[in-house]
């Protein structure tokens, strides 16, 4: 019994801690800073959130028959005080995030090792067979190299301060350990998505993560917009899936199988994947219809804002940290694939620039200051991928990464401001929006931790030296140019053309952030006089996070200084011990693409299309960046704004970039209502009338002929006895003549 | 010899049909329906001087039946006439369509 | 386990006393009182659960034959014999029938209230012959278990359905009985060839596996067979009858329905179809055909289910879709599409069984099946909500669920063989969102508006008990998949390498030649069945032929 049972669920999940087999993938060669890398439970990182999940899950659904018999009582349940609230309700502030901190712990320990370790080939961990069917075998299987661990901490050291933060966001909220449960569910997908050893198993997490982007969404499910936000997220992301599928599909036919190691081995060797050719072409597109579904890049963009609908922290850590980049973590990831088709990665850096430059003009004339940041993030994400489109696959990461930093700050700065109005309006029980910044207006004074820290924000995401914003934007840019100058660039024009597009993208966002700054912080208060006196700061458990991610956004930047940068006085003067770090840790998982790309396109440019050197346009651009800064402040401090309610209707222009230039309408109305339409053609003209109009038919034909032919029946035995006779004479006469 | 004999048969059976066709009394048509199976009987009875015994076995067969065929038949007669007060075909037909 | 089961002679008597089991707990519950019969009926039909639950460790994994097989002769002047065997294709459809019949019997403790011991003894003799269509292994009584499954079927639809049930169950029978007639004389032409070919009558599977057909025969054969078992897929446009059966039926026929009947369908072009006539399997007109009938069944369907105002037809028609990722891994005629095929029968038998059952108890609460009619349900019944979510993801297929697994691998399998139908197959995965999430919503989600909603209660103990089972399933199969594939793995690859060998064979003799020619050269080198030793059992044929 014990033998047969063996793979079943129970003994799966305590084999995670327990790995069937730990395999370095071809001989690891002894590098020069340490032995060999031994992963350290990187199961548990994976199960701890699992078992998270669980125990809040069961806590959310041991509340939920109190909270039902409130509901049906006609009202909502009240949790009381905070002393006195049930366990359902103060266990998740423990669970919750002390399990992302137990996970993070555990990353960090891996990490440390992987510091001290050469680490030239990943490390693949095999739990159990995950799919096997005799002629394709997937493993469940957990993949350590230096972009999954890089990955990993982000996705738990970030992710858990969102945890915590979120305790003191969500704590007041009867679905609190609802919230928790499925929090930490999407830490879990998430941590498979990045650490998954196939494409297979990255998809599980892809999927999963698009589930509790889902269900977090449309959290407050009583409204239907939020609901239906949720509803419209899934599904395009759906469609992205869709892509990713088929690109799976194309893998598995070229490989044979779907694991990361073979594949990125055998990518360069095997003879049906051309440079430029067809096959590795599709593969790259179809997986980028994917990446823009799941990282919201144009045309599957327009999910993300309507994602604001759920808690704020939740849009800090999946809509702007974690889950959106997965997209990008994607491309990084099949790095070899991407360079092999310079079709598939211009069509990358094409779409990102475009949507960083389209994203960036809708958040200059946006009100509700979630609004403004899912733009804002939309745009950044289009930037991480230029990064990944011109080859610079770790300057990709590193702007993912900083990103993940500020905009994770800049998210839960904002969920504080959200908190604060939201409890001032609960007071006085006005009914104004609490996320309009023409509602806000001067809350420095109430909330100075914030004010600072969403400054440091701002300015990190601006590009002004030596946050992080301005390393990793100006390396990406910087990139674009070097990438178009190479040797046999494909398309120079358009990179150049790219480069530039960019560069202005990168002001915009310089003016949209300081207009966001200036309406929320700056001026008078607009919230209303009696509303104004419950502003209040937000409770530690919510700014030390918030603090932390501040000290991240200045000196996240410093571990990939650009090696030009260095010696300079953008490069802190030499002061730091490393540059371009991160390139380098990064090295082992591009090199096969570096390769490829050097192979094809020859060395990258030193100089930008219109001249001057990294260090000049680095420059240029901290310049251009601060003066735009400076300009938003004033032109927007000069603005008078006016609460919600009394503000006249945009117009002009402004008012297309307010309306999102229609694309929603514009969707609606040539794919959404056609697809309605035709649905129900299928349904009331196909099928009820066309198919089964036959089937009916065919019965009343059997009727109809029946009747008619009774009518033979005429209940006269004569008549009968008269037919038979005549029956029996033909018969008679067929035979015998 | 043989001859006669079938033409007898057939100038009965012929008689038998047209009374069961042209008359609308149950029992003359009943009784015509005997005549038919006369009819064969003579046919057989004929036959079985050519090709052995057979026939004048069936005939006993047709007997048989038509003993009983008359029994049940005039039970449903005189039921129905009991109910009608009629034994005229054309006034039944309840059973059409 | 094994052992245990050995001391018992498990698998001389396991098929024999599941098939007549039911049929002596139907006795059991007529003769019970009116108001204990559904108790007797529950743990009656809860035995033969458990019961059939060992098969899971009698059953051989490295085998490709029956297995469990027993035969005794029943009319022997016809060569009709009472054969029963289980292999890697019917092990999981006999372990579902046996589950989904067990839980719609305690799922409709509250949904039956008239004539409720005839109720449950149809439901027995239901799961008896749909054990019976699984297991027998031979054709003619296949047949006959094929066709007594549609008279309890039809009596539960006609008798405890809805308004229109008549004309549901009317429709029902008629669509399938036609077509199951077209497959009898399929079965007499096989019959009469293997007679002409053994020189004994006979109706044994692995007698017909041995009469060589020639490249015409097989068409004719093929089409008989498939439209039999199209109708009961159902494959479009032959899906009609479906959505009515379906809304008119009572939870647990429906549940039935939608678990295991449509399953002989794809069972029946696994077992007979491509085994039986290899060559017009291969036939590229026939595959393309069902593909893409298939395809239209997916993206098609989803369509329709979509705009469904009335939620048990919006889950009729998704079965429709689910089952032409079925139909579409079977063509693909790879290993992973079968097996795919096969996961996703399972799947489906899981999800949209439980799907039926869910939207039975909320017709119990609510008495409406209209999805505007509800709202907001996830704030008094948080538990029906979890597991209508879990439920609906795993019918959409989300990764980590049984869903998932199945449509993957047959996507992927008929990616190998046919990937334009593939990549457009894939897009009913966008589809899938679109008709199953508005549901979700619209029912469980949005305002909480009506008083009736308000009162809506919870789920109760008893339906945790039928939903819980059903939800774990559904995430076990999606994370471990594996110890199902591994016991299908060697009966699918047998029906592969049977239908690609009668392939090889017909595509190298197809030079150019007139067709009369191309059939005898079919004829000539038909293939021998890798199933069983030819030679052995056309000796043992003879051997009985001699005693005759």
């Amino acid at each position: 019994m014990t033998l047969a049972l063996r793979p079943s669920l129970v003994a799966a999940l305590a084999a995670l801690a327990l790995p069937a087999s730990v395999a370095a993938q071809g001989g690891a060669p002894a590098g020069e800073s340490g032995g060999a890398f031994t992963p350290f439970l990187p199961g548990m990182i994976v199960l701890l959130p699992l078992l998270g999940f669980l125990a809040n899950g069961a806590l959310a659904l041991a509340h939920g028959k109190k909270s039902a018999d409130a509901v049906r009582a006609g009202g909502e349940l009240d949790l009381g005080e905070r002393a006195q609230r049930p366990l359902t309700h103060t266990l998740p502030s423990l669970i919750g995030p002390g399990v992302l901190g137990l996970a993070f712990l555990i990353t960090l320990v891996n990490f440390s090792r992987a510091l001290g370790a050469s680490l030239e080939e990943p490390v693949v961990v095999h739990y159990w067979t995950w799919m096997a069917t005799g002629t394709f075998t997937v493993d469940a299987a957990l993949q350590l190299d230096q972009l999954s661990l890089l990955m990993m901490m982000i996705v738990t050291g970030v992710g858990f301060l969102i945890h915590v933060f979120s305790v003191g966001y969500m704590r007041d909220d009867a679905g609190y350990p609802r919230y928790f449960a499925y929090l930490n569910l999407f830490v879990f997908f998430m941590l498979v998505l990045v650490m998954g050893a196939s494409y297979a198993l990255m998809f599980v997490g892809w999927e999963g993560v698009g589930l509790c982007s889902y269900l977090l969404i449309g959290f407050w499910f009583g409204d239907k917009e939020k609901s239906d936000a949720g509803k419209k997220a899934f599904i395009v992301n759906r469609i992205g899936d869709f892509g990713f599928l088929v690109a799976m599909f194309l893998l598995y036919a070229t490989f044979g199988t779907l694991d990361f190691v073979p594949i990125f081995a055998d990518a360069q060797l095997t003879t049906s994947l051309v440079y430029g050719g067809g096959l590795v072409t599709a593969i790259t597109l179809f997986f980028f219809l994917g990446a823009a579904g799941k990282s919201a890049q144009i045309p599957l963009y327009v999910w993300l804002p309507d994602a604001m609908a759920g808690p704020t922290p939740v849009s800090a850590l999946i809509h702007a940290a974690t889950m959106v980049t997965a997209g990008v973590y994607l491309v990084a990831r099949s790095s070899v694939l991407f360079a092999l088709s310079p079709v598939g990665s211009a069509t990358v850096a094409g779409v990102g620039v475009l949507t960083a430059l389209f994203a960036a003009t809708i958040a200059l004339q946006q009100y509700d200051i979630k609004k403004v940041l899912a733009y804002s993030t939309v745009s950044q994400l289009g930037y991480m991928f230029v990064g990944v489109g011109v080859g610079a696959y770790a300057a990709g990461v590193f702007h993912l990464m900083t990103h993940a930093f500020f905009k994770a700050l800049l998210f839960l700065g904002s969920g504080a401001v959200i908190h604060s109005m939201h409890h001032a309006y609960h007071h006085t029980h006005k009914h104004d929006d609490p996320q309009d910044m023409r509602n806000m207006g001067g809350l420095r004074a109430h909330m100075p931790i914030t004010w600072i820290t969403m400054w440091i924000g701002t300015l990190a995401i601006a590009g002004i030296w030596p946050l992080a914003g301005f390393f990793s934007k100006d390396e990406i840019i910087w990139q674009v140019a070097a990438f178009g100058g190479a040797v046999n660039a494909p398309y120079p024009l358009l990179y150049t053309l790219f480069w530039m597009t960019a560069l202005a993208a990168a002001m915009l966002t310089a003016f949209y952030m300081t207009r966001m700054m200036v309406m929320t912080f700056h001026g008078s208060n607009r919230t209303g006089a009696e509303e104004a006196k419950h502003l209040h700061e937000a409770p530690a458990v919510m700014w030390v996070p918030l603090a932390v991610l501040a000290v991240l956004s200045v000196f996240g930047g410093w571990i990939n200084v650009p090696e030009a940068l260095r010696t300079s006085f953008l490069g802190l003067g030499g002061a730091l011990p490393m540059s371009e770090w991160l390139h380098h840790w990064l090295e082992p998982v591009t090199a096969g693409a570096h390769e490829v790309q050097l192979e094809h396109l020859g060395e990258v440019a030193h100089a930008a299309p219109v001249g001057g050197g990294e260090v000049a346009w680095a420059a240029i651009s901290f310049l251009a960046a601060a003066a735009v800064v400076a300009a938003a402040f004033k032109v927007v401090g000069a603005q008078k704004t006016v609460p919600a309610h009394d503000a006249p209707a945009p117009t002009g222009f402004a008012n297309v970039l307010y309306n999102k230039y229609y694309v929603d309408e514009l969707y609606n109305w040539i794919v959404v209502q056609p697809i309605v339409r035709a649905s129900q053609f299928c349904w009331r003209v196909i099928d009820a009338t066309i198919i089964d109009g036959t089937v009916n038919a065919v019965g009343w034909v059997s009727k109809g002929v029946g009747w008619g032919v009774s009518m033979f029946q005429t209940g006269n035995v004569s008549t009968y006895a008269f037919v038979l006779t005549l029956g029996v004479l033909v018969i008679l006469g067929v035979s015998v003549f | 010899m043989i001859t006669e004999a079938i033409v007898l048969s057939a100038i009965l059976f012929v008689i038998g049909t047209f009374g069961v066709l042209v008359r609308r009394n149950a029992i003359i048509m009943f009784l015509c329906i005997e005549l038919q199976l006369n009819a064969v009987n003579v046919a057989f009875v004929a036959f079985s001087n050519l090709f052995g015994i057979d026939g004048q076995i069936f005939v006993f067969f047709v007997m048989t039946v038509a003993a009983a065929e008359a029994a049940v038949g005039l039970a449903i007669i005189i039921s129905i006439f009991r109910h009608y007060e009629s034994v005229d075909v054309g006034s039944f037909n309840l059973l059409k369509w | 386990m094994t052992a245990l089961l050995d001391s018992i002679g498990y698998a001389n008597w396991v098929l024999h006393a599941l098939v007549w089991l039911p049929v002596l707990g139907m006795g059991l519950v007529l003769w019970a009182e009116e108001e204990r019969a559904k108790t007797v009926a529950f743990w009656w039909s809860l035995g033969v659960l458990v019961l059939s639950l060992g098969l899971w460790f009698a059953f051989d994994p490295a085998s490709a034959d029956f297995q469990m097989t027993s035969s005794a002769p029943w009319i022997e002047s016809w060569g009709v014999s009472y054969s029963l065997g289980v292999d890697g294709i019917s092990l999981f459809m006999v372990i579902l029938t046996t589950l989904s019949t067990s839980l719609a019997i305690l799922g409709s403790f509250n949904y039956i209230q008239s004539r409720e011991r005839a109720f449950y003894a149809l439901m027995l003799l239901l799961e008896a012959g749909v054990v019976g269509v699984f297991v027998a292994t031979d054709v003619f009584l296949f047949y006959v278990f094929f066709e007594l499954t549609l008279v309890p079927m039809y009596f539960i639809v006609g008798i405890w359905g809805g308004e229109r049930r008549i004309y549901a169950a009317i429709k029902f029978f008629l669509y399938t009985a036609f077509g199951s007639l077209l497959m009898l004389v399929g079965i007499l032409y096989l019959f009469w060839r293997a007679k002409g070919l053994l020189g004994a009558p006979t109706f044994s599977y692995e007698d017909f596996l041995l009469v060589p057909l020639s490249m015409t025969e097989q068409l004719w054969l093929f089409t008989a067979f498939a439209l039999a078992f199209s109708v009961k897929v159902p494959v479009f446009p032959l899906h009609t009858w479906l959505p009515d059966a379906h809304v008119e039926a009572p939870t647990p026929g429906s549940v039935i329905l939608a678990a295991v009947l449509l399953k002989m369908g794809t069972y029946g072009f696994l077992r007979f179809l491509l085994p039986f006539f290899p060559a017009a399997s291969q036939h590229p007109t026939v595959v393309t055909t069902m593909l893409v009938l298939g395809l239209v069944g997916i993206l098609y369907t989803a369509w329709v289910a979509a705009v469904q105002p009335d939620a048990k037809k919006l889950v009729a028609y998704t079965s429709v879709a689910h089952m032409g990722f079925v139909v579409l891994g079977i063509f693909a005629l790879t290993v992973n599409g079968l097996q795919g095929g096969l996961i996703v029968m399972i799947s489906h038998g899981l999800s949209t069984g439980a799907l039926f059952l869910l939207l039975g108890m909320l017709y119990e609460r609510r008495h409406t099946r209209k999805i505007d009619d509800f709202g907001g349900l996830a704030r008094v019944a948080p538990w029906l909500a979890t597991a209508f979510v879990i439920t609906a993801l795993a019918s959409i297929g989300l990764p980590g669920t049984s869903g998932f697994v199945g449509e993957f691998l047959a996507l992927l399998g008929t990616f190998e063989t046919h990937p334009t139908i593939a990549i457009l197959a894939t897009l009913g995965v966008i589809f899938a969102a679109y008709y199953m999430l508005p549901m979700v919503q619209k029912v469980f989600f949005n305002q909480l508006a009506t008083d009736e909603n308000r009162e809506v209660e919870d789920a109760s103990g008893r339906e945790l008990a039928i939903l819980a089972p059903l939800c774990a399933l559904m995430i076990w199969i999606g994370w471990n998949p594996t110890p199902f594939l591994e016991r299908m793995e060697p009966s699918v690859r047998a029906v592969i390498e049977r239908v690609e060998s009668a392939g090889a064979q017909v595509s190298a003799s197809a030079e150019p030649q007139t067709p009369q020619s191309l059939d005898e050269t079919v004829e000539a080198s038909s293939t021998p069945p890798p199933r069983r030793d030819r030679r052995r059992r056309v000796d043992s044929r003879r051997r009985r032929a001699r005693r005759d």
